[in-house]
């Protein structure tokens, strides 16, 4: 009761300094800090359409931040997700390509996915290798893979699977309608695609919160030098966790390419693995309230499009807010540990 | 400087630790505070240096009331605390450990320092380089350091917890001839230990606390049934007899082993111990015994040689395979290499017995009853005290383990549970396997081990049953000499 009391009053403490943060923000540039408000609702939750657009930005933002929570509890920072998950749409677009034309195109998509969430997970396992063996930090390795990924990515847009006659930033050939991920008619999200985020968000509440296996990968987390007395081997949990990490951030990947964009293009990341580790932060590296961060970031990055039309704000209106709600939650965060640890 | 401390309470939360604790130390006296582990020692010292607030009573120095809102402040007032692990920055020299921390004073230039460092040093005939780095330095001469500093910030009340833990008896001597010279220039000393040996040939006066209050104070010269008889309900036996049992076929056994690290290294190791043996690692702290038992416990492989464990060779393999060979290994750490801080007891006995957590908590409640732990299953483990946090290590030590072994098993223990301790070891594991521990008491490996190796500078000097070992004869190979 009295943890719940907590939670509740930080989380209105953290409301409160971002809404006041941002309301003087708008003061200050000059504009209606309501109307700001006011559309970003309605740009977000307005209409079916629009929500349906919120939960198109949700489901890979979700996969990502999940995946992030396994490499936290094992104390790894895993800065790699947004090459993760660009290899993971490179390895979707590569499948899907080879099912151009093919007599079982549901065959190739549930190939692609698969594939996306190996190539992520291997890309990640690089990552974790670079560690457990180089030495190497897994924050310095994650970075430097994103730009590998980000190069890998652009050479294949204008090199080998440059679009007929011209090369262009908009992306590759998109696919034929029988290679896009199943959808419902006359819905705008994929009801599949929002069962596979379900699926995953309770298979990671067992796993992380009520297996063993989540247990010692915590243990990991806590104290590498420890959990050797207990039979557990500290890099093998390592690699495990960031190789999880990585499938979930390329199962993100392949569902860009084949549920929402159907091509590969350059920006097919969009930022979510960065935005992920902003969610995850938010959430106090909790499970339960990330699917609601997330879906919170997501009606803000999907509302905050339609300023620039309405009100000549740039959209990066969102960022802020998100950057906000993460450096005020650290603050509340912080002063609570503070004040605990004081009362001890 | 007169310390008077006045119905001092503290509570955290439910727990009443310090029911109004009377004490009072004279200026150039050497108090001794002793007290069993949980007595509320370490408690009323946070309190007297400023870390902890006091929940009731009131402190006064040369009879002035006075409040301490944080350690600088009680530093400033010239309390000064040497802890048993040295509070120091080991990659720098001994000068700039001098030196960081010192406010600095205008107008003094680098010469000063150092000659107030050598000046210190002479004064109380220690001997240090300056120029040394700390990485380098024993134990022993680190705290040597930390002393300097404490008399060169013109500490008028120095509080030493268990100083001689760790250290050389040469030190150890050294540091009580420095402590005595310091006290007749009229600083006071408050010396918080277990061992009483040792407050009695130092204190002038002696108090002695258990469950939070002052049980009584002593003058010396000192009676030490009678200083057992407060600390403890009952005054326990401090030499057990045990009888060793017969040994049996080879367990352990070391061939040719050398092997760099943990300061000295082990060399040219060639040894072998067996079934029923219960093995004592004496040595000054870093003499190679931490490095024996690592290399014993497969978590660190030899350069040269072979380490040989029920029948099995230990080179290439894991701590995982030689836990399942029937091997356990617990460190002297308890919360940094042992436990998982932020886990509760029930969260350690799921991961060591891989079970499920309705089995844990039966077998968490069935080791609370029978190893006498003060926690409860949900209880994490940095809220046990350091007793019941070794008791927690042992309970979760498998029923059939083979070889048992340990680093400083009872470090911070009282001779109460320690006596429990191995009790417990010798009944449990030694009938059907082996037990080896190092300790950096002499007379706890003479009184508990069937056998004693002598580690010096990374060699084993000697290697003989207990029973004919001499205690002097031990002590001087000790020391190399």
């Amino acid at each position: 009761m009295n943890r719940l009391r907590e939670h509740l009053t930080d989380g209105l403490l953290i409301l409160a300094i971002v809404v006041s943060f941002t309301w003087l923000l708008l003061l200050l540039v000059g504009a209606v800090p309501q109307h700001a408000f006011g559309h970003l609702l309605a740009g977000s939750f307005g209409s079916w359409s629009k929500f349906a657009r919120v939960l198109n930005v949700w489901i890979p933002l979700t996969l990502c931040s999940l995946g992030l929570l396994y490499a936290f509890r094992a104390g790894l920072w895993n800065i790699g997700v947004e090459g993760q998950m660009v290899l993971g749409a490179i390895a979707a677009t590569g499948v899907l390509r080879l099912g151009t034309e093919s007599l079982y195109p549901q065959g190739y998509l549930v190939l692609a996915v698969v594939a996306g969430m190996g190539c992520g997970g291997l890309w990640a396992l690089l990552s974790g290798w670079l560690k457990t063996r180089g030495g190497v930090h897994e924050i310095f390795a994650g970075l430097g893979l994103n730009f590998v990924a980000l190069g890998l990515v652009l050479w294949l847009i204008f090199g080998p699977w440059k679009r007929a006659g011209i090369a262009s930033m908009s992306g590759t050939q998109p696919f034929p309608a029988d290679l896009w991920f199943p959808g419902l008619e006359g819905w705008r999200v994929s009801p599949f695609a929002l069962a596979l985020v379900i699926c995953t968000i309770l298979a990671t509440v067992w796993m992380l919160n009520h297996s063993r296996f989540g247990l010692r990968l915590k243990a990991v987390g806590h104290n590498p030098k420890a959990v050797q007395l207990y039979g557990v081997a500290p890099n093998r949990y390592l690699l495990y966790a960031i190789l999880i990490s990585g499938a979930l951030a390329g199962l993100a990947g392949s569902l860009q390419v084949s549920d929402i964009y159907h091509r590969l293009i350059p920006s097919i990341s969009s930022g979510y693995g960065y935005l992920g580790l902003l969610v995850v932060m938010l959430a106090n590296f909790r499970l339960l309230p990330i699917p609601f961060i997330a879906l919170f970031f997501s009606a803000l990055n999907v509302g905050s499009i339609q300023l620039p039309m309405m009100m000549q704000l740039d959209s990066s209106l969102s960022g802020v807010i998100q950057g906000a709600c993460v450096m005020s939650a650290l603050l509340v965060f912080g002063l609570r540990r503070r004040k605990q640890s004081s009362q001890r | 400087m007169r310390v008077e401390l006045q119905r001092i309470h503290k509570r955290f939360g439910p727990h009443h630790v310090l029911k109004g604790i009377d004490l009072t130390v004279d200026t150039g006296t050497i108090h001794g505070l002793v007290g069993e582990n949980g007595a509320g020692k370490s408690t009323l010292m946070k309190i007297l240096t400023g870390y902890l607030s006091r929940s009731g009573g009131r402190i006064l120095l040369d009879g002035v009331e006075t409040e301490f809102a944080n350690p600088a402040v009680a530093a400033r007032a010239g309390i000064g605390m040497l802890y048993q692990e040295p509070q120091d920055f080991p990659p720098l020299t001994v000068l700039d450990n001098f030196i960081v921390g010192r406010e600095s004073q205008p107008g003094t230039g680098w010469k000063d320092p150092r000659r107030r460092l050598a000046q210190l040093a002479d004064e109380v005939h220690f001997r240090l380089d300056p120029e040394a780095v700390l990485n380098k330095l024993t134990v022993g001469e680190r705290q040597q350091l930390e002393f300097l500093r404490l008399l060169g910030r013109e500490a008028r009340l120095l509080i030493l917890d268990e100083p001689t833990t760790g250290i050389s008896e040469t030190q150890k001597a050294r540091l009580f001839q420095a402590l005595r010279h310091i006290r007749d220039q009229g600083r006071t000393i408050l010396l918080v230990s277990h061992k009483l040996e040792e407050v009695s040939a130092l204190c002038d006066r002696v108090s002695i606390l258990r469950h939070g209050q002052v049980m009584g104070e002593e003058d010396a010269p000192f009676h030490i049934p009678r200083l057992l008889e407060l600390m403890f309900d009952a005054v326990p036996s401090t030499t057990p007899a045990y009888t060793p049992h017969t040994p049996g076929a080879e367990l352990l056994c070391f061939r040719n082993v050398s092997s760099p690290g943990e300061r000295t290294g082990l060399w040219d190791c060639d040894l072998s111990i067996a079934c029923g043996e219960v093995i004592g690692l004496a040595g000054l702290a870093g003499s190679g015994q931490g490095l024996f038992l690592k290399l014993a416990a497969g978590l660190s492989h030899p350069s040269q040689g072979q380490i040989w464990f029920n029948g099995q060779q230990l080179q290439g393999m894991g701590y995982p395979q030689f836990k399942h060979l029937g091997g356990c290994y617990l460190p002297a750490n308890r919360l940094e290499e042992g436990l998982i801080s932020g886990f509760t007891v029930l969260d350690h006995f799921a991961l060591a017995t891989n079970s499920s957590r309705s089995r844990a908590r039966q077998l968490a409640m069935d080791a609370i009853r029978q190893f006498n732990i003060r926690g409860q299953p949900e209880s994490p483990v940095e809220s046990l005290s350091g007793g019941n946090q070794q008791r927690l290590l042992l309970s979760l030590i498998p029923t059939d383990a083979r070889m048992v072994l340990l680093e400083n098993p009872t470090r911070g223990l009282d001779v109460g549970s320690a006596r429990w301790v191995w009790d417990y070891l010798r009944h449990q594991y030694a009938a059907g396997g082996v037990v080896v521990f190092s300790s950096a008491e002499l007379d706890e490996i003479l009184s508990v081990a069937d056998r004693i190796l002598v580690f010096f500078n990374g060699h084993v000097v000697r290697n003989l049953p207990v029973n004919q070992a001499d205690y002097h004869d031990v002590a001087a190979a000790m020391t190399g000499s």
